[in-house]
Parts: structure tokens; sequence; C-alpha cells
């Protein structure tokens, strides 16, 4: 019965709130990589957040570029002298920097939308399954199995092939790739929770279905969904820019940082290595700082490292 | 046992009947297929001709049967680009592409499984913890990425390894291999450890947790009491226990590496069926882009059984499991 009390979604009106949330708090502060962790996701989403007033210059607007300024390496000043340029420039006389903050801005979004929909899909079908059980449980969970046996990049590449590229269609792929772990993480923990005692006593009441699977199956079904979805935006982060520098992803317009990594790589043979290294060192930052909390998130909402 | 491996063989089947349905939707029945798998350049007789013998004047199913028919045949279309069969031309590739992943499996398994022995042993050791933070960071860091690196390192900064293609290959059985000569090995070894990397930190990982295990157990504490020398309790007892599902992972990643190494190939221009795929992708050439992804789900799809199978006949406890559903 412990995780019941980890959520105060679960209980909003009792006293002792309070104090289970302090102690997840307590508990993720015990780890002074989870906490480095999060101060770097922190610094990382709040500078993807405010890119268009952090960036010295716009990336998109052709205008503010000045192709003479092309190549330069990190440190350069820009030719009308107005500008550093920290990160060096790409090939169109593009600042790196600006380029780096907007497109982490796309990957970060792209990541997080398409995880929560990928987990409300899954939530759903997960909790529906594990709740009712029977036929709906078997089709669904053998259609779980079998994608799951394929990698999610290839499911992603298929569907992409078939479809054509775009912005919608690459939060598809990653939706598609990716419902399934969500659905059998739903379901295990809905088979469990489904079991107990407050969801008979909440049957008994005469409460309606879905106040059951909602307001009371769902909240407790949430710590390992927690999880699961902080370890999996990183793999769609991953897997976004993946396909983008594949050139399956993206649109060049709106380069992510998977595609800004792609521009650079010609030029890493002659040695101009900031066009391909900084965005990639940004890419690299953003997934090392959400697996450093989401391996902290595992370890304090798992309720037999709890009672120890 | 026959009647697990009917019932595998089954969802096999099923799978793969699955995926030709997807195939088909994306390519006839979503927009007009005659832009798809005809050269736009074609001329307007040629689009009748091809129009009636791709029978679309039939119904649907009439037209999911013709394709499947062809497929089964082994006949998914000519290349656009190439105008040779879409299947000749990726089975054609597929000696490369198997080649690099077997490489990078060898490495993952003859690096992993010490390193990952030596973690497990001495887990509080600062080897072991190094070990362990760099197979976490195998895991984090995107295959590209690496990739990337490994080029700016070793191809550029020192100069010692090439950074593309393939290398000089020698044929045997009419199959050409870049294993037999030095400069094909030299070319072979950059793709390889970046294609390996992920799958090394899973082996790591995995033999590392299973030597932990298995140290606890009484038949290991019992080879001890026996007085049996370190070398022969964690070469004999430990290893042999804990290979069995590293077998099982190494030949269900199998399947992975094939189909991560469309990246691998493209950083490294690597001539194999990954490349092709990318390549088709962006010149448009469907009838290559369906026929690989048949080819690597059946493939997939043959793997998995495969493994199943050969963990039925090893693990009686799976077969059980199984038959009791």
């Amino acid at each position: 019965m412990s995780e019941a009390n980890i959520l105060p979604t679960a209980s909003p009106a009792e006293a002792d709130v309070e104090r289970p949330l302090r102690r997840l708090v307590r508990m993720y502060a015990e780890s002074r990589v989870a906490l480095f962790g999060l101060a770097l996701l922190l610094v990382v989403i709040l500078a993807a957040l405010f890119a268009p007033w952090l960036a010295p210059q716009n990336p998109y607007d052709l205008m503010q570029l000045d192709m003479l300024d092309g190549r330069l390496p990190p440190g350069s000043a820009s030719g009308d002298g107005r500008l550093t340029y920290l990160l060096g420039t790409d090939e169109q006389g593009r600042d790196m920097l600006s380029a780096i903050l907007y497109g982490l801005r796309i990957s970060v979004g792209v990541g997080v939308v398409a995880t929560l929909m990928a987990l409300a899909i899954g939530m759903a079908l997960g909790l529906a399954a594990g709740y009712f059980g029977g036929r709906f449980d078997a089709i669904l969970m053998r259609i779980a199995d079998i994608q799951l046996s394929f990698p999610s990049i290839l499911v992603a590449m298929i569907l992409l092939a078939l479809f054509g590229q775009g912005i919608d269609k690459i939060v598809i792929a990653l939706v598609a790739a990716q419902w399934a772990y969500y659905a059998r993480t739903t379901r295990s923990a809905a088979l469990v929770e489904g079991r107990k005692e407050y969801i008979e006593a909440a049957r008994l009441l005469g409460l309606s279905t879905p106040r059951i699977l909602f307001r009371h199956l769902l909240p407790n079904c949430l710590p390992p969904l927690i999880v699961v979805a902080a370890l999996q935006v990183a793999a769609a982060i991953a897997l976004e820019a993946t396909l983008s520098f594949l050139g399956l992803g993206l649109p060049v317009t709106e380069p992510s940082l998977g595609l800004l990594i792609a521009n650079g790589f010609q030029y890493l043979y002659s040695g101009r290595y900031w066009i391909s290294v900084f965005p990639g060192v940004a890419l690299l930052l953003l997934i090392l700082a959400i697996n450093l909390v989401a391996d902290q998130l595992r370890d304090v909402l798992n309720p037999r490292l709890q009672s120890q | 046992m026959t009647l697990f491996i009917l019932r595998r063989m089954l969802q096999a089947f099923n799978v793969l009947f699955v995926m030709s349905l997807l195939v088909f939707a994306g390519v006839y029945a979503i927009g007009n297929p005659l832009d798809l798998l005809v050269d736009p350049n074609a001329t307007a007789e040629d689009m009748a001709r091809a129009a009636a013998s791709l029978g679309l004047d039939q119904p649907l199913w009439a037209q999911y049967a013709r394709f499947l028919g062809n497929a089964l045949q082994g006949d998914l279309g000519n290349s656009f680009i190439h105008g040779v069969p879409a299947l000749g031309l990726i089975v054609e590739r597929l000696p490369a592409t198997l080649e690099l992943a077997v490489v990078a499996m060898l490495i993952a398994v003859l690096l992993g499984i010490p390193l990952g022995l030596w973690a497990g042993l001495r887990p509080d050791s600062w080897s072991g913890r190094t070990i362990m933070a760099g197979s976490i960071l195998g895991f984090s860091l995107p295959t590209f990425w690496v990739g990337l690196m490994l080029i700016m390192v070793f191809a550029v900064q020192l100069g010692w390894l090439p950074a593309s293609g393939r290398g000089p290959t020698a044929e045997v059985l009419g199959v050409p291999i870049s294993l037999l000569t030095a400069d094909g090995w030299r070319h072979l070894l950059l793709p390889a450890a970046n294609l390996a990397l992920f799958k090394l930190s899973l082996i790591i990982r995995l033999t590392r947790s299973g030597t932990r295990e298995a140290l606890l157990q009484d038949y290991v504490k019992f080879a001890r009491a026996k007085g049996l020398s370190n070398a022969r309790v964690v070469g004999v007892h430990v290893l042999k226990n804990i290979l069995i599902p590293i077998v099982t992972v190494v030949g269900l990643e199998f399947g992975s590496l094939i189909a991560f190494s469309v990246v691998t190939e493209s950083i490294f221009a690597w001539p194999g069926m990954g490349k092709l795929l990318l390549d088709s992708i962006t010149q448009l050439d469907r009838p290559v882009v369906v026929a690989y992804l048949l080819l690597v789900v059946t493939l997939y799809v043959v793997i998995n059984l495969a493994v199943d199978l050969l963990y039925a006949a090893l693990d009686p406890r799976v077969r059980l499991a199984g038959a009791s559903q």
C-alpha cells in the first residue's frame, strides 16, 4: 500500500500528503550526480524555452546571416563587428550558438510532445487491458509483444519511408514506436493494483467505471509510468536526432540538433569540427541529463527500495 | 514441442502477413500507385500499360492478392534508378551488411563478456566502476554521434584508419568478403566498433549482473569449499551459468544490429543494404524501399523464431509456459 500515498493526486484532501512528497524530494537529493543531472536538465530546458531571447541572432532569418562570415572558427568576430560567434558559424554564416539554441527547442519539443502522446495512448490502452482483461487484453498485449520485438528505429523508419517526412509524420512515427512500452507498463501496474482492496471498496461503493479507472486506479499506476516516460523522453529525442541525421526526419527549414550535426558532417574531414561537434555536445548533455534524472527517479519511486 | 513450434511459426506468419498489408496500404492504397511505382518520366502509353499490368481496375482485395503473389515469388518490381529487380539489388548488398553485423557482434561478445566478468567480480573497485560508467555512456550516446567522434579522432586527427567506404574484397564462393585483406580490415574496424558499442554495453551489463548473482549461489560456494582454484570457479562454474541469457540476447540483438546498420553505413559510406535504403528513400526509388522493408522484417521474424525455438530446445520451462497458455 505504500505507493497509494506517494502522489498527492491520489488524495489531495488528506493531511499527510505533504510528508511523502517531501520524503521523495529528500531521497532524490541524496545523490549528488542526480542533483547535477536535474540542474543540467533545468539549464538545458530553460535555454530551449528562452532561445529567442538568448540567441544572438535568429538563425532562420536569412536577412540576418552574412555569407562572408561562413565557416568561421569559434570566437571569431562577425564581419560587421557587431557580435562574436562564440561557437563559430556554419557554411551560411549562421551563428552556431543561435542554431543550437533553436535546434534544442525543436528537439525537446518533438521529444516531449511525442512522449506525452504515446503516454496518453499507451496508458489508456494498458489501463483498459489490465482492468478488464479478457480478449481485448490478450490481443493488445500480443500486438505490443510483436512490436516490441522490433527495434524502435526500424518501426519508425518503416513508417517514415512509407508515409513521407515532416514534423507531424515524425511525431506519429515516434508515438507508434513507443506506445507499447507504456501500454505494457500500465497494464502490469493495473493488474497488481486492480486486485487490491481499495479498488474493490470503490466498486462496492457503486462508483462508475471511469471514476474507478481514472481517479483510483490510474494515480496508483503512475510511479512506474513516470520512470518509463522519463527514460523514453531521452530515447525519443535520440531517435528523432538519428532520423533527422539520416535525412528522414524534420524538414531542413527548421533544423533540429540531429540535422545540424548532419549538416556539419562533411566539414569534419577538413578540420572544421565546430559545425558538427557543438550541436552534438548539446544533444549529449540533454540526453545525459534526462538519463541521470530518470535513473534516480527509478530508485526513488521503487516501492521495494522505499521500505529499506 | 511440436505444438510449440507450430504455434510460434503461425505467429511468425501472422507478423509477416500484417507487415505485407501495411506495406501494401502504404504503397498502393494511399495516393496514386502509378505515381509511386512508375517512373515519373514515363509516357502516357507506358502509364496505361503499367495501370493494366498492375491490375488497378480490380477490387482492392484482388490487387492485394496479386501483390502478395508476386512478393512470394520474389518479384517486388524493378528499381527506377538502376532498372534491375529491386530484390536482387538488395541481396547483392547483403554480404557487406552481414559482414559488418557479424564483426560488430564478435567485438561486443569478445570484449563484453571479459569486461562484464571483471566488473562483476570487483563491483566496488575503481576498474569495475569505470567499466560500468563506460557502459552507461555507451547506452545513452546516440550511435551516429559516436560514429562522428570515431571519424574525427581516428580518421581526421590521428589519421590511423580510413573514414569511409569498404576496402578491397576477396571472393569466397562468389561472395565478396573484406575480412581476407589487411586493408579490408582497416576499413571495417571503425564502422564495426561503432555498431558494436551499444551491444557491448548491453553485454557488459548482462554479464556483470549475472556474475554477481551467480557468485551468491550455493553451487559457487560449494565449488569454493571443494578448494577449486578461483580461475576454475569463475571460468567454468560461473561463466557456464551466465552464458544462457547472453546467448539469447546475442541471437535476438543480431536482428537489431542489421536494422541499426542503416545509421553506421550512412556515416561510414559502407556499401550495404542500409545505405541503399537511405539512397533509395532520397531518390524516391519506391520498389527498393518496399523490398528492403519486407526483406528485413522477414529476416527479423526468422531470427526471432530461430532463437525462440533454440531457447525452447535448451530450456524446457519455456515450452511448458508456452503450452499452458
